[in-house]
């Protein structure tokens, strides 16, 4: 044993603090007072990954009851939701608990998402729980849910994709495909300047160019969004990017794309994927050098 | 100007609106303001900012309780900031410096967060890159490579990721960090390549980017980490390098300039590195995007076949010869996003004229921020000419002064620096 006195340390000072925790660090001593020394040294640097690992060699070998481990977890988690340690020692832990872990952990994540919507740490431990642990049950509607209130939530885009591709209850992307297609056609309606949405889309056929190409929905979804002349560039680069992948122009498609020329787009051009470069060069400038890339790239 | 009407918004919607406001309130200042006023903005102060960053290296005391973890990675980036300013630190604080890294070394093997504490793959990736930048005889020959080979190797995963430490997370810094030490350093070969490129490419999202583990968010910071990763290794053609880049340039902000971290987020200067170094690192490997182009489906459905094989053998490449070579390969002549306007933002928005920069206007500055603000300034400085010779006025915004030293667009140390070290440690 380490001869110092831990149990009624006076409000000492960091330094002080460290000092004790080398201690039982390098004797290597796995005791009750050892357990506390890390909890008050997490209280005041909970980034020291060093004295994270420690903590965890020492619930092994106490063999404490877990469960205290994420109360004691939940205490400092609120004002630490960007702490790599804190998130990836309470996987750790859940790990440990197995399934009956789960439902705890996907309501965790639901009231940390609820107060950082787009909380990195929060997403990943989520996915982990149902990878690992299940609970896929309700995730689709909570993903709805989220989007409900705020349709421009990338995390909640991407979970839910995450979701549709590997839940075991849903049957994969492609039975899914066409529900899905449906949903975020009417969220790009709704805000076709959401980027979100029109990305998501674009991965519903990830790996299956020949569909996207012939999809009517895309096809229809694109032509009505530059009819709608305004928030148009995620419909024309959605255009440029079929083109690309050999969907043959249509008239109506040419007819769309020629009213957005305004008069000072003299340099018009014949080939339909060129005249959308053009028109993005002009409406979406900070990206002109990749329009003009585009613009390069086109077979001549 | 009037302040947004917030309301029947999203909080995502309001978020940007308020952001766009406080911005566009600065731009508008800025053309409003006669000429001489209009160029002392677009300085960089970089007497201010020096001062700010030496403060802190001679401040690397007990105060630093959060980031206590984190010593080399403050190291790195005051060192590589002032580097950047084309300065350098006397030699009694290089001194101290490397004595501190040198404590910080673990007995076998890589560098901790402080004196005492766990080998840990990030902080190793500080430290090194710290010393590179000091770049004397000193500062190189402090690092054990024979150990820290060791320490990388026991850091690897079956899954082709790396642990950050002993038991600790596998993420796709840990892959970079690891993998960019190694290559800077000379021992990086097939036995910590295997697999990476598996890990990595699973880690490619539907929208373009790179996520930090497969299934999470496309996000800046580990989108440069994989691309880097892979070129490093010599297996760029595991993305699809045409929906990344795709997404990468819609990372820009039109009305604010800067770029974000992932889809609908808020701008923030140290993504001008993060996401600014993915664009340069592509427009270098434009062939390779040809390439993929002429044949958009040769990844499909082949890629996923070919996940257990690793990388292709028939290409015998000598991985420690990438740092010389990917810096040979001269890029188109227009760099892939909007240069000056991203300079706009770090000058306006993210420059705090008393020294350091910051994330964006309201937030404080720290030394994180000032040192990706200032790399993500060198690289739009370049961008338009190779780092071996000087850039025209036009690719500068503000004053030809400003003109930063290179960066290495893989390792993020000062050009010659990267260059005099992979000289040293490949005996040259
Ligand atoms: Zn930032």
């Amino acid at each position: 044993m380490v001869p110092i006195r831990l149990w009624r340390l006076p409000k000492q000072d960091f330094s002080e603090l460290m000092g004790y925790f080398r201690a039982v660090y390098r004797a290597d001593e796995r005791s009750p007072r050892s357990l506390h020394l890390t909890a008050e040294a997490i209280a005041m640097n909970p980034g020291n990954y060093t004295v994270w690992h420690f903590r965890r060699l020492i619930l092994e070998a106490l063999n404490v009851d877990l469960h205290d481990e994420l109360n004691f977890l939940d205490n400092i988690a609120e004002s630490n939701t960007k702490n790599y340690q804190i998130w990836h020692h309470r996987r750790w832990v859940a790990q440990k608990l197995g399934t009956d872990a789960a439902n705890k952990e996907l309501e965790f994540t639901r009231k940390i998402i609820s107060l950082d919507s787009k909380n990195y740490h929060a997403w990943s431990h989520r996915q982990w729980v149902l990878q690992a642990l299940g609970g896929w049950e309700d995730e689709l509607d909570y993903c709805h849910e989220l989007l409900k209130e705020d349709v421009f939530n990338n995390s909640a885009w991407n979970q839910r994709y995450f979701v549709i591709t590997r839940s075991p209850l849903l049957g994969g992307l492609k039975s899914m495909r066409e529900s899905e297609v449906n949903y975020t056609v009417e969220a790009i309606l709704a805000h076709p300047e959401n980027e979100s949405s029109w990305r998501y889309l674009r991965g519903l056929y990830a790996g299956d160019t020949q569909s996207w190409i012939i999809a009517p929905q895309v096809s229809s979804v694109c032509l009505k969004v530059l009819g709608s002349r305004i928030n148009f560039v995620f419909a024309l680069s959605t255009l440029l990017d079929l083109l690309s992948h050999g969907f043959p122009s249509t008239q109506a498609f040419r007819d769309a794309v020629d009213a957005l020329r305004v008069p000072d787009d003299n340099q018009t051009d014949s080939n339909l994927a060129k005249t959308a470069c053009l028109i993005l060069e002009r409406v979406d400038p900070i990206r002109v050098n990749y329009w003009l890339w585009q613009k390069s790239k086109l077979p001549q | 100007m009037e302040a947004p009407v917030l309301e029947k918004l999203t909080e995502t919607q309001q978020n940007q609106r308020m952001v766009e406001y406080e911005v566009a309130r600065i731009y508008d200042f800025f053309l409003r303001a006669p000429r001489s006023a209009q160029e002392f903005m677009l300085e960089l102060q970089r007497e201010n900012h020096i001062e700010y960053l030496t403060n802190g290296l001679n401040h690397l005391g007990p105060s630093f309780r959060v980031l206590d973890a984190n010593r080399p990675w403050i190291c790195y980036w005051i060192l590589h900031s002032i580097a950047l300013l084309g300065d350098s630190v006397d030699a009694e604080l290089e001194a101290r410096a490397i004595d501190f890294l040198n404590r910080c070394q673990d007995s076998s093997g890589g560098y901790g967060g402080g004196p005492g504490q766990l080998p840990h793959l990030a902080t190793t990736y500080a430290a090194v890159n710290s010393l590179v930048t000091l770049g004397s005889h000193e500062a190189l020959s402090s690092i054990n490579r024979h150990k820290l080979y060791t320490f990388l190797l026991q850091m690897k995963h079956p899954s082709g990721g790396f642990r950050m430490h002993d038991q600790g997370e596998i993420d796709v810094r840990a892959c970079y960090t690891a993998i960019s030490v190694a290559s800077i350093l000379n021992i990086l070969d097939d036995e910590l390549v295997q697999n990476v490129g598996n890990y990595i490419q699973s880690c490619q999202t539907f929208e373009g980017g790179i996520a930090g583990e497969p299934g999470s968010e496309a996000h800046g910071g580990y989108t440069f980490c994989g691309l880097a990763t892979l070129i490093l290794i010599n297996e760029v053609h595991r993305l699809d390098l045409r929906s990344l880049l795709d997404w990468v340039v819609f990372r820009q902000a039109g009305l604010e300039c800067g770029f974000q971290g992932r889809t609908n987020k808020l701008v923030d200067g140290c993504y001008s590195f993060w996401q600014g170094g993915v664009c340069s690192l592509l427009k270098r490997l434009s062939l390779d995007i040809d390439e993929q182009s002429v044949q958009p489906d040769a990844r499909e459905g082949s890629s996923f076949d070919n996940l257990s094989t690793g990388a292709d053998t028939s290409r015998k490449v000598n991985y420690n010869d990438v740092g010389y070579e990917f810096i040979e390969k001269h890029p188109s002549s227009q760099p892939l996003f909007n240069s000056l306007a991203l300079q706009q933002y770090i000058l306006l928005c993210a420059q705090v004229p008393e020294g350091g920069l910051r994330d964006k206007p309201g937030k404080p500055k720290d030394y994180y921020h000032t040192c990706y603000c200032l790399s993500g300034l060198s690289l739009c400085q370049y961008s338009s000419s190779n780092e071996d010779s000087p850039p025209l006025p036009q690719a500068v915004a503000g004053p030809y002064s400003n003109l930063l030293e290179p960066v290495h667009p893989l390792y993020n140390v000062v050009f010659e620096r990267a260059i005099e070290a992979l000289d040293f440690f490949r005996g040259k």
